[in-house]
């Protein structure tokens, strides 16, 4: 029996980890879905083919090397990839039993896997979040995060000649990583305005020097910018993507400071790919299936010690709110010692509070505006697996006065495609504001595809292999 | 650097060890490889495994998500259909 479960394995749950066993966790085990540690943030090939010069494609490479290395050398720290947490059992008195299927991603006859810890802390980070525009379902439409990924892991371009737009800093390592694989970036488009931006970006500059390495790394990307001139547009999105059977050209407008178009500001500009990111969602389905409370913003609610609501059960990282990768790893400082019984460092603590005011303001900066909402008209799909368009939402939500979740699912089939709503969701719920009585879409109790086979095995043997 | 060779509906695809099925698909100049119950084409979206826009048949097993899965030498890859409207 692990002493402490660590459910996700990207800089928060690595740091959590071993702060788990420096407290004294007897035994420590740290679930990854991928088939390295790093996580999302250090998303890079698997380490037979890794360049020479892998540390230039990476912030703070050296720093992962160290976690992944101490990782390594610890016996008693068990890391588990290509680990796939398929449910939580929630339990009185205790954290929930984990139960996990280990192999080959939709594979079939993994293996499963039921961990019962004495401490539990999720880890499992955040996804992007798009706001749906006329065309988003295009292919050739990608999420930032798609781009970072498949430039970082896969050393692909997502095409010739890309758009970035959206919101937010995550913007810009897209941008670098683009440019570094050989993609022309025609322009960035960000959606928070100029006085928005001075606001977030400006206040109280000195703290931004608490950050330390932040202020270099933004240079870092503007130098980018103006090396490769890719122009830099603020107040502005992309609301309407075109083509047949790909994006072939993009509508860009000018917004208001709520994010509503400026009638006759559109412009087109043809590309062949365009990367989308407004901001990022907590992965939470874990946390809820554990019982979490989450705040109004759908981040799980912690203490000064990353307690969760649910006793024994702790979380770091996105989950908690976005913040980036300094944020995290102090959280998992914090997170696995808590988990462990110990008390956090006091160093822990002091950057995890000089991190978190940074990334409110970054989020006040880049919130997403209201008028966000006005991008998809009555044809646009919302649920891109099931084709549901935000016209049907509204008049199904209409007709039926349905103010809950699950009618409006039964009605329309959104969020009941593959994907079971992890993209539409936040949209739907968005989109129904007001509407809708506020409900979670990431409500899953499966939290990934698992086969029937597979399901049959667990409930036939009941796999307990580490209950003593 | 290795390279692994996958097939995707009977013809050979080429790429480097490590690469996601997805990729391989991508760098072959394919956008989408997939079609929606009413028809639209979907290929990678998120990258990260949450939208399931690029799954695949890998070796007869349907629902696999390209973007998640590394290609292995000799993967035979189906582009597959979603049940029509
Ligand atoms: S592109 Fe979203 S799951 Fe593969």
């Amino acid at each position: 029996m692990p002493d402490v479960l660590v459910v996700g394995g990207g800089p928060a749950g690595m740091a959590a980890a071993l702060a788990a066993r420096r407290h004294g966790a007897e035994h420590v085990v740290l679930l990854e879905a991928g088939d390295d540690v790093g996580g999302q943030y250090w998303r890079h090939p698997p380490a037979r083919h890794v360049d020479p010069d892998e540390g230039r494609w990476h912030h703070g490479w050296q720093r992962f090397l160290d976690l992944r290395s101490a990782l390594r050398r610890d016996p008693r720290c068990e890391v588990v990839t290509n680990a796939h947490v398929w449910s939580v059992d929630r339990r009185d008195g205790a954290p929930p039993l984990v139960h996990a299927v280990i192999g080959e991603v939709d594979g079939q006859a993994r293996v499963p896997r039921t961990f019962d810890p004495a401490a539990l802390v999720l880890a499992t980070g955040a996804q992007e979040r798009t706001l749906p525009f006329p065309g988003w379902d295009l292919p050739g439409v990608f999420t930032a995060g798609a781009a970072q990924a498949l430039a970082k892991g896969d050393r692909v371009a997502v095409g010739r000649r890309v758009l970035v737009t959206g919101s937010g800093p995550f913007l810009l390592p897209v941008v670098s990583s683009l440019v570094r694989v050989g993609a022309r970036v025609v322009g960035v488009v960000e959606a928070a305005g100029a006085a928005r931006l001075a606001r977030g970006w400006g206040a109280k500059p000195w703290r931004l020097a608490a950050t330390g390495g932040k202020a270099a790394e933004l240079a870092g990307y503007l130098r980018v910018l103006a090396a490769h001139r890719i122009p830099y547009r603020v107040g502005a999105a992309v609301v309407a993507a075109h083509g047949d059977d790909r994006v072939e050209a993009v509508t860009v407008a000018r917004l208001t400071p709520d994010w509503s178009p400026v009638p006759g500001t559109q412009r087109r500009v043809e590309v062949d790919a365009v990367c989308v990111g407004h901001g990022f969602v907590p992965r939470a389905e874990l946390a809820i299936s554990a019982g979490c409370a989450l705040g109004e913003d759908g981040a799980v609610e912690v203490d000064d010690r990353q307690r969760t609501s649910v006793p024994g059960v702790f979380t770091a990282g996105e989950l908690t709110g976005i913040g980036g990768v300094d944020l995290a790893l102090a959280e998992g400082l914090v997170a696995g010692a808590a988990a462990a019984g110990g008390e956090p460092a006091p160093a822990a603590l002091r950057r995890r509070a000089v991190f978190r005011e940074f990334a409110t303001r970054l989020a006040a900066a880049h919130a997403v505006g209201p008028g966000g909402r006005s991008w998809a008209d009555d044809t646009t799909v919302v649920c891109r697996c099931e084709d549901v368009t935000a016209g049907a939402l509204r008049r199904a939500a209409e007709l039926t006065g349905s103010k809950g979740l699950r009618p409006l699912k039964l009605t329309t089939r959104a969020g009941l495609g593959l994907c079971q709503g992890r993209t539409c969701g936040p949209a739907v719920e968005d989109l129904l504001t007001g509407v809708l009585d506020p409900g979670r879409t990431a409500h899953r109790p499966i939290a990934v595809p698992v086969r029937l086979g597979e399901l049959a095995d667990h409930n036939r043997t009941g796999n307990r292999e580490d209950v003593p | 650097m290795t390279r692994v060779r996958i097939e995707v509906d009977g013809s050979p695809v080429e790429g480097l060890a490590g690469q996601s099925i997805a990729a391989l698909l991508l760098a072959t100049g394919r956008t989408s490889w997939r079609r929606t119950r009413t028809g639209r084409p979907r290929g990678v979206f998120c990258g990260i495994g949450t939208c399931f826009d690029c799954v695949v048949t890998v070796n007869g097993l349907r629902d696999v998500r390209a973007c998640q899965r590394r290609a292995a030498d000799g993967d035979l890859v189906e582009l597959q259909e979603d049940d029509r409207a």
